[in-house]
């Protein structure tokens, strides 16, 4: 099972801000009990998209030598259901962002209409966790995440 | 322009709110971030960016929770309790904090309520002076 809730990137400013999109079908079979008769994208499962999209920003922005997770959901606020043959689009944006830390705000719309305001803190492992040992390759952004980014005009970091 | 400690203590107390998700009564001078209002480590660094946005200041993290980096060091912690060294090192770096009490039992589990409201009020006093002479 691969654990990828977005598509692709369709913009994306190198430590500023990036653009994704998700396709969503009734073939992701989760959708067939949530719920029966009525399938909707789980909210949980559109913040990991969007903490995939901010978090693939805050990773390009460090040249992916961090290992970024999602540390903390600041907000999330939803106005709309998410349906099967919605195509959801991601955008994520960059508030704060150290050598320990990244803080993010962003938004998911469909056809124009807000599906929901989500924003994010993520956190960099090593240099958090006091001294404990993690594998040296990073684990977080493997090829599949990175493929993503194929095909992305984006801006050269100065 | 300088701020009254009032306008920094009501700014402070916003970010706290929500940074924290806490109740605005919750959030007097003496509430302990930890203790009192339920932070956590990664809160601490959600609410230096927020202090950081609000007051357009930079601030280190360790200026302002120094604690983090000492309970790790052997010459500062032994048996759970600080050195005379560690003692003297936190002197130093926060001065923001009220240590009488904490001086008598410097017992480590207690070093979270320094951290108090009322700290972060007086650590932002004395950078906002600094920054503008």
């Amino acid at each position: 099972m691969r654990w990828i809730w977005i598509d692709k990137f369709v913009e994306f400013e190198s430590g500023k801000r990036a653009v994704a999109v998700k396709n969503v079908t009734l073939a992701e079979e989760h959708l067939h009990d949530h719920f029966p008769g009525f399938a909707v994208m789980p909210e949980s499962l559109c913040i990991e998209a969007m903490a995939q999209t901010a978090g693939i920003l805050v990773g390009e922005a460090r040249k992916f030598e961090e290992k970024v997770i999602l540390a903390k959901i600041k907000k999330a606020v939803f106005f709309d259901y998410v349906k099967p043959g919605d195509t959801l689009k991601l955008e994520a944006g960059i508030d704060s962002i150290t050598a320990e830390a990244a803080s993010t705000s962003g938004k998911i719309t469909c056809d124009e209409k807000l599906i929901a305001r989500i924003d994010l803190m993520f956190s960099h492992l090593d240099r958090n966790l006091g001294g404990k040992e993690f594998p040296e390759d990073n684990f977080v952004f493997t090829d599949i995440f990175k493929s993503l980014m194929r095909g992305v005009c984006f801006a050269e970091k100065n | 322009m300088a701020q009254s400690r009032d306008e920094i203590l009501q700014q402070v107390r916003q970010v706290l709110v929500d940074a924290l998700g806490a109740d605005d009564d919750e959030v007097t001078t003496e509430a302990t971030l930890m203790g009192d209002l339920g932070a956590e480590s990664i809160d601490f660094l959600d609410i230096v960016f927020r202090l950081e946005k609000a007051f357009d200041v930079k601030i280190p993290r360790e200026e302002l929770f120094p604690a983090e980096n000492l309970m790790s060091d052997p010459e500062f912690v032994k048996d759970g309790k600080l050195t005379e060294k560690g003692l003297s090192e936190i002197k130093e770096k926060m001065p923001h904090t009220d240590l009488a009490s904490f001086a008598s039992d410097p017992d480590i589990n207690k070093l979270g309520n320094l951290f108090t409201v009322g700290a972060i009020v007086n650590y932002l006093e004395a950078k906002l002076t600094t920054a503008g002479s």
